[in-house]
């Protein structure tokens, strides 16, 4: 029988086609908006057009007057069935109402909501709220926010400092209490160079091209609780729901349908969230919020903002003997979910890729009357990496070394993983000049400065630029994560063979009901079609944590791993009593089951799977009938993905304008699942880091006001603006998983940025420049031409 | 409220509708097809683009009462007899989406784009395909499936309708 099984492929490592393709290219996926449910009402909030202020009074009646207006409230009457809302990080913050009571800090914060049986409606209703304030001062400016002038945002924390003084590095105490500076004063005393510099890390907006959505559902009868959001992590959303509603956790069901990216700002559970789900609970109707676009750009968490104060020391050779990097984080008006987390990933992050003898980090984060960041992809590494990487190019400009050569010489050398940094991180495995070097040989390094100089000749201004990055993914054993740190899956073959299988790890676009199924396909020897792959659902996958911080392969496929081992091993002792064969001699592959060496000893896979859900007799060894196991993974340490990025870009002489004309990305992500998916991460990593880098930039004027604040404004990147990435990878595992994956989706976003400012600096050195600050704007480039010539 | 008919997907079909319902919300909410998305509302990320007479439109943008008398084609419409439009097509061989969001308005923009040029350079993909955003592909994919979907097309896949 076997001799005539066809033969399955392996599809780990393979480039195999997304299973979720065939209905989102055919307008069947069911995103939140897509929703409906009979009765349904919807909702529009009334948010504060000032950004910092004191609401002198709210007259909601007229919009409580207009036919079809269920209800209309205020922050007080929220107030009434809504506690303030939680933070998951353990640093202190201020109270936050999901809708203001008394006083609005930034612009776009809730100060009232309408409820309507028509979306139109409730909108004309919302604009019909008339609301007086009385202004208060406004602070834009990070360092000016953190004297204390011209206001306090929140009277608890005085010269706004949301986050007074984290330290870190060499010669501080494990409490963070003592700290000896006498090694970093050494290093600086002894560098034949130093490097200053102060460098921005712009704030961005995420834009997630589904802006958020809730439907609540509350069914007085049964007292459940369902909510659809386009969120990261519909467990986290369950769990915060219900403690708000004081509900317990089984009343509520989340589910995070289709969802249209997320980027790190749907990991926060948002004011509307809480809201939405209260007002069904209050009204006992089901009710919709959908975020328009303009409303997005200021009521979702926003990316980056963090200064540096960069100094290092370095002998003439290009060996790093300290660094000091003192951060200052612009949180925002609010401190959500894990916003004063993530910029201590960038101080975890800031010794990169390279031994630094002598290091001191502190952090400072400060409140200012904006929009509240959160994470953005790549979440405080992309930053890390951005300062280090610089400050490394401006040395290499200084000492006037190749920058490769810089690096190479201040590189953890590869037999020294696993590696302790001064920042505590362990990173798990690398080998750096193994990257380096393929990225040099991918992108013709010699080749290009040969190609450069050659420009230059010609009068056109061409530059090159070189980075590169460690970030830390895979997130993490649960000492590092408020939310816990494991992934849930679960696996269940079905009477008929085929697979079910959950994970916690909810997607947004990575395609995991494509590699995880690929990785149970392969590890049950049965047709990928065979397998499907459950997720964003409380309801159906048990537990969760959620996807962020590239962890949904790494710790997610983990997890479906393990209890697919389990599943397997339960199996295998049915099939041994059925085949008279030993457990341990079985093989499982082409859609059967049989013994190792003896492929005539054989049985469909179906027909051992029919066999344990119908068990006579029992086998002697198996407790219960059926096939099906769950497992909590969590790893031992996070992963620590690397790799490194090479760009060329040339500006108009004559107007500044800036054109990338190559970026070369060597990524190692460790074991790859899917290169096809992989590279879709990678390329979508690199478009938000060169957008960073090139065009996008979130601004705001001294009022307070976003004036990038629609997509007429805010410089989103179009297909035209990028070259053809040239990707190539190296392969290092990680050992904290039995995949060996480490994790890909926010690699992109970190070594494109230094190494594309490198490039602008290169092309302009003739001006005498050293460092530009981003985004790379025509004006602001034209200007340093300009100040050259004078 | 303003009586319309009109065409969708081959459909007669007809509604009421407030003088300023969108085009795109009529289909969505009365029509039931939400494969067509909104994903702004200044008209620049083309999330919501349709065919409207066989030309591209961003239907976010179109008043549905403009539409009377129109024939429109949203995404679900595309695929024919179960055969997979050669754009869809292109779009899966070359991992032209990821969240799937911008795809639909993507692939009808594509659409136009391959009707008035049907072998395009890159270049002029990229210009292209410039009123439509992607926050997730980076935009190469989606490139590879335009032209994944020209060659087909050259080679004697099945064309889009025209009307």
């Amino acid at each position: 029988m076997a001799a005539n099984t066809p033969v399955l492929p392996k599809l780990v490592g393979e480039r195999v086609k997304r299973r979720e393709d065939p209905r989102l290219i055919q307008g069947r996926g069911t995103y939140v908006d897509d929703v409906k449910i009979a009765g349904m009402q919807h909702l529009a909030f009334k948010r504060s057009d000032i950004a910092h202020g004191r609401i002198r009074s709210i007259d909601t009646s007229a919009a409580a007057a207009m036919p079809g207006v269920e209800a209309v409230f205020t922050g007080a009457d929220v107030a009434k069935f809504l506690k303030p809302m939680p933070i998951a990080t353990p640093f202190p913050a201020p109270e936050h109402h999901a809708v203001a009571i008394d006083t609005v800090r930034c612009v776009g914060e809730p100060v009232a909501v309408v409820v309507a049986s028509d979306r139109y409606l409730a909108r004309d209703a919302a604009d019909a709220i008339v609301v007086e304030y009385d202004p208060l001062p406004v602070v834009v400016d990070l360092e000016q926010a953190m004297t204390g002038q011209p206001t306090v945002i929140h009277e608890k924390f005085a010269n706004n400092l949301a986050v007074p003084l984290v330290p870190g590095g060499t010669g501080c105490s494990a409490d963070g209490k003592t700290v000896d500076d006498s090694g970093i004063d050494a290093a600086f005393a002894a560098a034949d160079v130093v490097i200053s510099q102060r460098m921005m890390n712009q704030r961005l907006v995420p834009n997630a091209m589904e802006p958020r959505g809730v439907v609540a559902h509350w069914e007085p009868g049964k007292e459940q609780l369902t909510i659809w959001s386009s969120t990261q992590n519909p467990h986290i959303l369950k769990s915060l729901v219900s403690g708000m509603h004081g509900l317990g956790e089984h009343q509520v069901r989340a589910i995070a349908p289709e969802v249209g990216g997320g980027f790190g700002a749907k990991i926060n559970i948002y004011a509307e969230e809480y809201v939405a789900s209260g007002v069904s609970k209050q009204l006992g109707l089901p009710v919709k919020w959908i975020e328009d676009r303009t409303e997005a750009f200021v009521a979702t968490t926003h990316g980056r903002d963090i200064l540096c104060y960069i100094d290092l020391a370095a002998k003439k050779d290009g060996t790093i003997l300290g660094m000091k990097m003192r951060l200052i984080a612009d949180i925002g008006a609010y401190n959500m979910l894990l916003t004063a987390a993530v910029p201590t990933l960038t101080m975890l992050m800031a010794t990169a890729t390279y031994t630094i003898p002598a290091v001191r980090v502190n952090l400072t984060e400060v409140f200012t009357n904006k929009t509240p960041t959160d994470a953005y992809r790549g979440a405080g590494r992309p930053e890390a990496t951005y300062f280090v990487e610089r400050a490394i190019d401006m040395l290499a400009r200084k000492l006037k070394m190749d920058p490769a050569d810089v690096r190479r010489k201040n590189f953890i050398p590869k037999d020294a993983f696993p590696f302790q940094t001064p920042m505590g991180a362990v990173y798990d495995s690398g080998d750096y000049e193994k990257a380096l070097d393929a990225a040099l040989k991918a992108s013709d390094w010699e080749g290009l400065k040969k190609t450069r100089d050659a420009a230059r000749k010609e009068g056109r201004l061409v530059g090159l630029g070189l980075a590169m990055y460690v970030e830390v993914c895979g997130l993490g054993p649960s000492s590092s994560l408020p939310t816990g740190g494991w992934e849930h899956g679960s696996v269940t073959i079905e009477r008929d063979g085929r697979i079910t299988a959950t994970t916690g790890a909810s997607p947004h676009g990575q395609g995991n009901e494509t590699t995880f199924a690929q990785m149970l396909a392969d590890q049950f020897g049965v047709p990928f079609e065979h397998v499907t792959i459950l997720h964003g659902d409380t309801g159906v996958a048990k537990q969760g944590v959620g996807t962020f911080g590239s962890r949904s392969q790494a710790v997610g496929g983990t997890a479906i791993h393990m209890a697919g081992k389990k599943v397997k091993a339960k199996m295998a002792r049915f099939a041994a009593a059925l085949m008279e064969a030993h457990e341990e001699d079985l093989v499982f592959e082409n859609n059967t089951i049989h013994v190792k060496g003896a492929p005539a000893v054989s049985l469909p896979f179906q027909a051992v799977s029919a066999y344990a859900y119908v068990p006579v007799p029992l086998p002697n060894g198996v407790d219960e009938p059926g096939l099906s196991a769950e497992a909590f993974f969590e790893p031992t340490n996070n992963t620590y993905p690397f790799g490194c990025h090479i760009s060329m870009l040339e500006v108009d002489r004559e107007t500044g304008e800036p054109k990338l004309l190559k970026l070369v990305a060597v990524d190692d992500a460790g074991n790859l699942i899917n290169p096809l998916i992989v590279e879709g991460q990678i390329h979508g990593g690199l478009a938000q880091g060169v957008g960073q880098a090139m065009i996008e930039e979130a601004n705001y004027n001294s009022d307070g006001q976003l004036v990038t604040g629609s997509f007429m404004d805010y410089a989103m990147p179009r297909a035209a603006d990028f070259p053809r990435f040239e990707l190539s990878a190296t392969v290092t595992p990680t050992p904290v998983n039995p995949l060996g994956a480490k994790g890909v989706g926010e690699a992109g976003t970190l070594g494109s940025t230094p190494c594309i400012v490198a490039a602008a600096v290169d092309a302009l050195s003739e001006f005498g420049v050293t460092h530009i600050d981003m985004s790379l704007r025509p004006e602001k480039l034209w200007r340093i031409i300009q100040g050259g010539r004078a | 409220m303003a009586q319309i008919r009109l065409t969708v997907n081959g459909r007669a079909r007809s509604g009421q509708v407030e003088p300023r319902t969108l085009l795109v919300h009529f289909l969505r909410e009365q029509l039931n097809l939400t494969g067509t998305h909104v994903g702004c509302d200044t008209s620049q990320c083309g999330a919501c683009t349709v065919l409207i007479d066989g030309r591209s439109a961003k239907s976010c943008t179109v008043l549905a009462v403009q539409a009377d008398g129109s024939e429109i084609t949203t995404i679900e419409g595309l695929a024919k007899d179960g055969q997979l439009h050669p754009l869809q097509q292109g779009f899966w061989e070359e991992h032209g989406l990821q969240c799937g969001y911008c795809t639909p308005g993507m692939i009808m923009s594509a659409v136009n784009l391959l009707k008035d040029n049907p072998q395009p350079t890159e270049q002029q993909i990229r210009e292209g395909i410039g009123g439509n955003f992607c926050r997730c592909t980076g935009y190469q994919h989606i490139v590879n499936a335009i032209q994944h979907a020209a060659r087909a097309m050259a080679a004697g896949a099945p064309q889009e309708a025209r009307k």
